[in-house]
């Protein structure tokens, strides 16, 4: 029950920080309008559904990495990462919060660009937007622990696509199955098996990569 | 595993040349030539077992990582880095064999209907980011844990990329291959297995030549610092 209580507490702090800074929120809704139009140009002629679908994953995993890239940037220039650590809870607990935190900022996110998407390519399919849920859960959670690892690395901010990008080709390949597959049923479950794995993974091993 | 450390270096390397050699003459004269791919598809005898043995050093640094986090033995992240080290050296050389096989068989460098293929692409991306991120860290007790949780992920991405691949044909490439299905026996099964060992102990011996190197270094750099 304390466990819950800490990540609440943790949670919140993250999510009201984002609410009086307001730093990555509106960054990423930017980011992701201006890689639509981006796309248009990049994309000659009319494209296909089936050729706008694989570049709408392109752009979440994108607005994704620009938030995963910030999400410790504010323990790392206030330097509390130490009182985190040192804090009476579960160390994993860290990991969840601030995967819950990015997982809404990403959802936020969304919630602009899917529309967005619809409007300016083709129609949304509901397996699609199943697959975007799905899809994110794994993108934050694989992508804040690999946050918290480059973090306190030299190259930093440089450093968390090369380590998440191998990764995230498995949620790539689920998530365009599910939206371009006329039975997207596999290839959901395979994300959520992905999911599972991987937050799994995650939960066990995150003391290590705060361990001093 | 301890009987394997105790064979001498010299023994190791003298194996080995006598392996490597013997699997060479085997698969150039010995292995018959494959009905349907003719005298090329000899080169599967390495590529199939450098694969092989890449995994196994994968596997072998993702062992030792575990290891690592359990006993915090500072020996064990020095073996993981370097059976990492030897799985991205013979993982490039499976690239490679894979490259010049497609280009002989479909007449391009590149091919992305081959699933061990794309497979080795994503570890080969996945294994030096792993380089990356181990040498933007200052050597300590945090780079070990960091490359050990990044090196234990290695082994859980090969299966569900593995998964990811084959799922991905389906909407990339709906025909689906067989490579050469005919009878895997006789000389053909005799050439495998010699190359399949000829190349698991080179990468043994290259593995414990790289290990034995990285302690005398790091026995040279204590004492540099005692004496200064």
């Amino acid at each position: 029950m304390s466990y819950v209580r800490d990540v609440g507490a943790l949670l919140r702090k993250d999510l009201l920080l984002e609410l009086r800074a307001r730093d990555t929120l509106p960054a990423m809704l930017l980011f992701v309008a201006a890689v639509f139009v981006i796309f248009h140009f990049a994309l000659p002629g009319t494209p296909s559904r089936l050729e706008t679908t694989g570049f709408l994953w392109v752009a979440i995993l994108f607005t994704a990495l620009l938030g995963l890239g910030r999400a410790f940037v504010p323990e790392r220039e206030q330097r509390t990462f130490d009182g985190l650590v040192l804090a009476p809870c579960d160390r994993s607990a860290i990991w969840l919060a601030k995967s819950l935190a990015t997982l809404a900022f990403l959802v936020a996110a969304e919630v602009v660009a899917l529309p967005l998407y619809a409007l300016f390519f083709h129609p949304l399919r509901g397996a699609t937007v199943a697959a975007v849920l799905l899809a994110d859960l794994g993108i934050c959670g694989v992508g804040t622990f690999l946050g918290a690892m480059a973090v306190v690395t030299r190259a930093r901010d440089l450093l968390l696509p090369l380590l998440f990008l191998p990764l995230a080709m498995p949620i790539v390949v689920g998530a365009v199955g599910a939206s371009v597959s006329a039975s997207p049923g596999r290839y959901l479950g395979f994300l959520a098996l992905y999911d599972l794995l991987f937050a799994v993974v995650c939960w066990a091993s995150f003391e290590y990569v705060v361990a001093e | 595993m301890g009987r394997l450390r105790s064979i001498p270096l010299p023994a190791l390397a003298v194996s080995s040349l006598v392996l490597v050699t013997t699997a060479l003459a085997f698969v150039f004269f010995v292995a018959p030539n494959d009905a349907n791919q003719g005298f090329s598809q000899r080169i599967f005898y390495f590529h199939v077992s450098l694969a092989f043995t890449a995994y196994a050093c994968f596997i072998g640094g993702a062992w030792n990582a575990f290891r690592y986090l359990w006993k915090r033995d500072p020996r064990a992240d020095l073996e993981s880095y370097v059976w990492v080290h030897q799985g991205l050296i013979f993982g490039a050389m499976v690239l490679l064999t894979g490259s010049i096989w497609a280009k002989i068989s479909w007449g391009r460098w590149w091919v992305w209907s081959e699933d061990e293929l794309v497979l080795f692409l994503v570890l080969y991306l996945f294994y030096c980011a792993y380089f990356m991120l181990r040498f933007s860290v200052d050597p300590g007790p945090q780079r070990a844990n960091l490359s050990a949780v990044y090196a234990l992920f290695g082994v859980v991405l090969i299966p569900v990329s593995f998964a990811a691949i084959r799922l991905a044909k389906e909407f990339l490439h709906p025909r689906v291959f067989t490579l050469h299905g005919p009878n895997f026996g006789g000389w053909i099964l005799v050439t495998y297995c010699v190359a399949q060992a000829a190349m698991l102990v080179l990468g043994y011996t290259l593995y414990r030549l790289e290990l034995g190197g990285k302690r005398l270094d790091a026995r040279l750099r204590d004492l540099r610092e005692a004496l200064a």
